[in-house]
């Protein structure tokens, strides 16, 4: 009964009345930022980040955990409403969400969507509770060669999964495990890269790179798009509850898509983006009544799977990110960054050293998501009233507050430059279609493994042999090898592109 | 940036006798020169740290093999890009100059200027300056909500968080 005791201590850590009081702040601005279109939650973690540093640990990262999860909540608001998904992963719910409004089912649509993922949001926290402590124990018994391997496979399945060219997402992570080398050393001392400049010797700032590339980055394509009009469907919010016939409907799906969001997140590179993709598809072709609504017009089904997918994908990508210090996606990376500011290191060693906050933050990631159903569902003539707010007042706000945030940091105005030129380097990326994320992930990795290759070198006198006689550590090599030539057969890499192709 | 002649030395002789030096990709053809580019340069770099043994791997040595990896991938996608035909040459379409330079060179005159006038006066700068990015701009609503957001910061970051921020410009004293 140790998961009973565990979770004990953990909801102990998160029903303390400052705990409760971040785990609110943070559904409330996930929602908003959800609800916002053209900000994203990277963009938001990275803007909190300075803000958060004078915070304990355990209420910081509760926060920043309930952005991210929030955000997933807020984006099918407006992906139903509006029809633009305010979150890259509620694209899914934007095709038959929207449709169900255009019927005057804006409200149960809505609803569908709440109530399915507080459904997975539930299953989601139990999953990363069970597993995460059979994963820690199997971490322990890692040793450089084996963590390196690690997380070259968690590199290579964050790319895998992800949209986009698979060549150019590689080569976007070497670089970032490049710019990581601007740094000091920490075996010799030697400042590299550093051009001289003392702010550099430090390294540079991955809230500058996030800010620069996620939050600036944004605005600029944003506002290089031009302006379309907008339909809300504001007066039509009523009837917000289901009908039975609905909940029959939406239960087997909100089901099916927990299921398959739980799994899909847990992988690295996961997350939620595919985990509605992977829903939606299968919905389509789970067999259904005969008089039902076809997909694309308004059916329930459409909405239930996907929410449920993507937000049990948010809770269990929690998984690789307290177990082994191997964030899955950008956000999770910045949060493994602000462990390390904190002073707490991230792998294995989190559950054993830190358990009110590994525990703490489990536990608070279901009080949230009962959190998110109130606030979605009575309020949400609330957040309507904010799609209404024009992106002109949004994006100076945004500036500010990153730029305040910048200056913070460490108090000098080096990392505002720094994010500029990471705002003009995120355009460069973004014009030639290459995907910024995977530069964040393997920034924050580039450290971690450069140490791990190196002590596994020095175990084994030099031995590059080590990674393949080590069976732990070849397997994981294995499986990221057999990713890349997966992904790399014709028919296979043509149904990748399909699958991402409303992206 | 100068075009590089794709029919050098190393070019890719395997390819069929049809092959054209049109660039099909230019997104990708100019992805694969950045890379190179970045790439070689960071090995270049590397050269100036001790490389040590393998059994002691020094400062220059992960860098060295990331920045030569990364070059190859570049050369890989520029070649790619001369040889997959993909939709109508994948232009790198218009850039947006102003949004872009707006916001960087507001974010530049706010790095400059917040430790000589202070958060009142750099902040409520930055964000006017930024709000011109738009073309929707408008005047008053700018100034409106320069100021709101000026207070708004203040409240958040200054009152509420206590962080150490210069707040007057250097004539008024600390």
């Amino acid at each position: 009964m140790d998961l009973l005791a565990n979770l004990g201590l953990g909801f102990g850590v998160a029903f303390s009345a400052q705990n409760l009081l971040y785990a609110f702040l943070g559904v409330v601005l996930g929602t908003l930022i959800g609800v916002l279109p053209g900000l994203g939650p990277v963009a938001t973690v990275a803007m909190l980040l300075p803000s958060v540093y004078v915070l304990d640990a355990t209420p910081a990262l509760i926060l920043l955990a309930g952005i991210y999860y929030g955000a997933q909540y807020g984006g099918s608001t407006t992906a139903i409403l509006i029809n633009v998904p305010g979150e890259a992963s509620s694209v899914v719910t934007a095709m038959d969400g929207y449709q169900m409004a255009r019927k005057g089912r804006a409200g149960v649509a809505l609803a569908t969507a709440a109530l399915s993922s507080f459904f997975a949001g539930c299953v989601g926290t139990i999953v990363v509770a069970a597993f995460a402590p059979v994963l820690t124990e199997l971490a322990f018994r890692f040793g450089p060669a084996e963590y390196f391997s690690l997380m070259v496979l968690g590199l290579i399945g964050a790319v895998v999964l992800a949209s986009g060219s698979l060549l150019k997402a590689i080569a976007m992570v070497v670089l970032g495990l490049l710019l990581g080398q601007v740094t000091t050393d920490v075996i010799t001392g030697v400042q590299r890269y550093s051009l001289g400049i003392a702010e550099l010797y430090d390294g540079i700032s991955f809230v500058a790179i996030a800010m620069g590339m996620f939050g600036f980055g944004e605005i600029i394509v944003n506002l290089g798009r031009t302006v379309e009009q907008r339909e809300v469907f504001t007066r039509n919010v009523k009837g917000l509850w289901p009908s039975r016939r609905d909940f029959k409907d939406m239960i087997p799906a909100a089901l099916r898509g927990t299921m398959l969001g739980s799994l899909l997140g847990i992988l690295p590179g996961g997350g939620t983006l595919l985990s509605s993709f992977t829903a939606y598809s299968l919905e389509k072709k789970a067999r259904s009544r005969q008089d039902e609504v076809p997909f694309g017009q308004g059916n329930i089904r459409g909405v239930a799977g996907p929410e449920a997918a993507n937000n049990a994908a948010a809770q269990t990508s929690f998984i690789p990110m307290l177990t082994l210090g191997i964030p899955p996606n950008a956000v999770m990376a910045l949060m493994v960054g602000a462990m390390i500011i904190m002073g707490i290191q991230p792998g294995p060693q989190v559950m054993t050293a830190n358990p009110q906050l590994f525990w703490g933050l489990i536990a608070s990631m279901w009080v949230g998501n009962l959190m998110l159903v109130i606030l979605n569902l009575p309020l949400i003539g609330i957040w309507i009233k904010l799609l209404t707010v024009p992106y002109r007042f949004l994006f100076p706000a945004i500036v500010v507050f990153c730029s305040v945030g910048l200056y913070t940091l460490n108090y000098n105005t080096f990392d505002i430059f720094s994010g500029g030129i990471f705002t003009i380097a995120g355009y460069v990326f973004h014009k030639l279609s290459c995907e910024p994320a995977p530069l964040l992930l393997g920034f924050i990795l580039g450290p971690m493994m450069e140490e791990n290759l190196r002590r596994a070198l020095l175990l084994s006198r030099g031995d590059w042999s080590v990674f393949i006689t080590s069976p732990m550590s070849a397997l994981l090599l294995v499986i990221a090898m057999s990713m890349i030539l997966f992904v790399m057969i014709p028919s296979i890499s043509r149904k990748r592109q399909e699958a991402f192709v409303d992206d | 940036m100068a075009k590089p002649e794709p029919s050098s030395t190393n070019g890719p002789r395997s390819f069929r006798k049809h092959w054209t030096l049109r660039i099909k990709s230019q997104r990708d053809f100019w992805s694969g020169v950045l890379f190179i580019v970045l790439g070689t340069g960071f090995a270049w770099g590397a050269l100036d740290y001790s490389f040590g043994a393998a059994a002691m791997p020094g400062p220059g040595y992960f860098p060295f093999g990331l920045g030569l990896i990364l070059a190859f991938l570049g050369l890989t996608i520029l070649l790619k890009s001369l040889a997959a035909e993909v939709n109508a040459g994948d232009p790198i379409g218009g850039i947006a100059w102003r949004p872009l330079l707006t916001i960087v060179s507001s974010l530049a005159i706010f790095g400059v200027s917040l430790s000589c006038l202070g958060l009142f006066l750099a902040l409520p700068l930055l964000a006017f300056l930024s709000a011109m990015a738009s073309e929707e701009f408008r005047w008053r609503e700018a100034v409106v909500n320069a100021c709101l957001l000026t207070l708004g910061s203040w409240a958040i970051f200054v009152w509420g968080l206590g962080l150490l921020i210069p707040l007057k410009p250097w004539f008024l004293g600390p």
